[in-house]
């Protein structure tokens, strides 16, 4: 299969649990600049398809391979989660997980640990090296609080925030780590429709200004139909159907997948 | 309502009154004597009153505090008189002035302490250093990185060996070479700390993919291992008699009589301390202290963040453990003898207890904790045999009523303050920790 500038392949992935097969000989590509979703049923696999691409899980099978700005390609299956971070893929989770004792502000600067490199004996040292370093990583850090519209809260520890705005601090942290393909697990579920719609003009400002290809997971119709330009569906760790927006809207097995014969 | 409640505690107490005198009645009130082969039995019917007046009261009393605590836990944190004051003392020494007085009081004082006190509350003020030192870097462990350790006795001994060890095979080669001895309290100073470190590098291997209970179990198992290992090898550590006659440092060549040697260990020991504070102080406001962090808040969130975890642990573990290293030389250099029984679990959990109560996290906390727990004790010798007793009562009120313990920990937060310009300093203003 070949593809212009697929900057994410994944061919023939599988994940067994046990004896479950959670994802079943599952390829898909992700071109370069593309908002592209990925639906299903519960349970169909997504979130696992998530967690092999960002290493929580090591698959079964098949090959996972990255390929930044047009240069060779790199498998990156197996590998371990902030390792593919250091390669410029970021997620969030569906299930908020934020630093919530620490603030907005700090949160973000975890998402940043690994641009600075202060060890150890340049903290007891504090140099000038390091403050500077400090300093312009609070700069950055404002920068993108103030892009994801969460500088109100700057402040602010993470766990009193309201939960729209949590998860679009899930996303400001992920985006923090300079990724080149974001992966979104439900950004919008619990969110209400005005947030929705916020968060949708969101996604397609991270992928226009931040020049960042995304991948989502979403329930939300109206959201993936939106803003995603490819759609793969997955039904019981298979992959059902690919396509534009109105090509999945109108394919029969894929009504047949969410709601029965 | 608040009748009703009254009502029901006073009945309740009346029940656990009756029911301690019928519990405590064989132990308390009868009295078998045997006299001549023939067991008498005496009652001593005047105790039955003292004891269900007691429960009564205790009983009733914890009751009431129990209700307090529950009724105070709906109101923020930041009220009350006491809550006030510390906000009040927090924001005072925010100010560079009164933090520099601060400072300067509190190092006359600790200068003026060996000789307005003596000897022997030297002695006391060292061993409750090296125990401030041993809950600093325990802090790092447990309060920073998340990381439950009760094998941290472990590096204590190892630093108190180091220099033990370098005593008992490097002396000789010292002395007959005409140099003094006590200049190996100063090579065994960081080789002891970089050999803990070392130790906690290779402790935290295992226990990467380990956390709560397991992580106890196992950081347990380590401390144990390491006691008995050195209580085992007899040849090479003295086994169970240990290392004796440990030089005191070097003093410009001086041999010092006791008094001085304890005021200049004490002295040590307070440089020492200082340095611990600044360097933890430090570490936990840095990049590596956010790391450590955030890998207490969410292992799972951090990794996919980019932070290795790895990595992380190892600092974390190599921190805590290279403070230990440094205590047990201290302790070596002022005990002059060390064997393995001064490295017992207990005194993993007496460190661990003096940084929970202290407040996890804090620095003044864990300063005041182990203070505490060591001082109190030695002022109170007579009721010496009550410690465990004491101990756990204390842990049990300060678990209930103060959960962030004593000197709760105050987080310095990186804020912003709103003005472009002001990118740069990273300073809150008046939410640091008193600094010490």
């Amino acid at each position: 299969m070949s593809v212009a500038n697929p900057i994410l392949e994944i061919d023939g992935l599988s994940m067994v649990f046990g004896g479950l097969r959670a994802i079943d000989d599952v390829s898909l590509h992700i071109r370069e600049g593309e908002i592209c979703a990925l639906i299903g049923p519960n349970g169909a696999g997504k979130t696992t398809i998530f967690n092999c691409i960002t290493g929580v899980y090591k698959p079964t099978e098949g090959r996972v391979t990255i390929r930044r700005g047009g240069g060779q390609r790199e498998a990156i299956q197996g590998l371990k989660p902030n390792v593919i971070n250091r390669k410029g893929l970021a997620r969030t989770f569906q299930n908020i997980r934020l630093f919530g004792n620490m603030t907005v502000l700090e949160n973000v600067m975890i998402g940043r640990h690994n641009a600075l490199a202060a060890g150890v004996i340049r903290a007891i040292a504090r140099d000038a090296a390091t403050r500077d370093e400090e300093a312009r990583l609070i700069d950055d850090c404002r920068r993108i609080l103030v892009k994801m519209k969460l500088d109100p809260f700057i402040n602010e520890t993470a766990r009193n925030l309201p939960y729209g705005a949590q998860r679009r601090l899930e996303i400001a942290r992920a985006l923090a780590t300079d990724p080149f393909l974001l992966l979104l697990d439900e950004p919008v579920a619990g969110m209400n429709p005005h947030e929705t719609k916020e968060l949708e003009e969101t996604i397609d400002l991270i992928r226009d200004e931040e020049k960042v290809t995304i991948l989502l997971i979403e329930h939300d119709m109206s959201l993936v139909m939106n803003v995603s330009e490819r759609i793969y569906v997955l039904d019981y760790g298979r992959l059902i159907a690919e396509g534009t927006p109105e090509e999945i809207k109108g394919n029969p097995e894929v009504i047949r997948a969410y709601l029965g014969e | 309502m608040e009748r009703n409640k009254l009502l029901r505690d006073l009945r309740s107490s009346a029940i656990i009154a009756a029911w301690f005198s019928v519990l405590l009645f064989p132990l308390l009130v009868m009295k078998v004597s045997v006299t001549g082969g023939q067991a008498l039995v005496r009652f001593r019917w005047e105790r039955l009153p003292a004891i269900a007046v007691a429960a009564f009261v205790l009983s009733f009393a914890w009751r009431r505090a129990l209700e307090w605590n529950e009724a105070r836990g709906d109101k923020p944190s930041g009220s009350g008189p006491i809550a006030a004051l510390t906000v009040k003392a927090r924001s005072a020494l925010a100010l560079r002035p009164i933090r520099l007085t601060a400072t300067l009081v509190l190092l006359a004082v600790a200068a003026a302490y060996p000789f307005a006190l003596g000897m022997y509350h030297t002695n006391i003020m060292i061993t409750a250093l090296i125990y401030v030192i041993l809950a600093l870097g325990l802090n790092l462990v447990v309060g920073l990185g998340g990381l439950l350790n009760l094998g941290y006795a472990a590096f204590f001994a190892v630093g108190a060996y180091t220099y033990g060890l370098l005593w008992k095979y490097a002396g000789p080669a010292f002395v007959s070479a005409g140099l003094d001895p006590g200049w190996l309290f100063w090579i065994a100073l960081p080789t002891a700390g970089v050999l803990a470190a070392i130790f906690g590098a290779l402790l935290s291997l295992p226990v990467l993919r380990l956390r709560g209970d397991y992580l106890a179990i196992i950081t347990l198992a380590f401390g144990e291992i390491v006691r008995m290992v050195l209580q085992n090898s007899g040849e090479v550590t003295g086994g169970a008699t240990g290392i004796s006659l440990i030089p005191r440092p070097w003093f410009f060549g001086l041999r010092l009589p006791p008094r001085q040697a304890a005021t200049y260990i004490y002295y040590i020991a307070v440089a020492l301390v200082a340095l611990t504070v600044f360097v933890v102080r430090r570490i936990e406001d840095s990049r590596v202290g956010r790391a450590l962090e955030a890998m207490r808040e969410d292992e799972i969130a951090c990794e996919a963040m980019g932070v290795d975890l790895v990595r992380n642990k190892l600092i974390t573990f190599s921190l805590g453990a290279f403070w230990a290293g440094i205590a047990g030389v201290l302790l070596a250099a002022q005990t002059t003898y060390i064997n393995p029984d001064s490295f017992t679990l207990w005194e993993s959990i007496t460190v661990l207890m003096a940084v929970v109560i202290g407040g996890t996290g804090s620095i003044p906390g864990a300063i005041g904790g182990a203070l505490l727990l060591k001082l109190l004790p030695e002022y109170f010798r007579p009721l010496a045999q009550y410690r465990m007793l004491i101990y756990g009562i204390a842990m049990i009120l300060v678990i209930i009523f103060k959960p962030d313990g004593l000197l709760p920990r105050n987080r310095k937060k990186y804020t912003f303050d709103g003005s472009p310009s002001a990118v740069g300093a990273p300073v809150a203003a008046g939410d640091q920790e008193a600094r010490r």
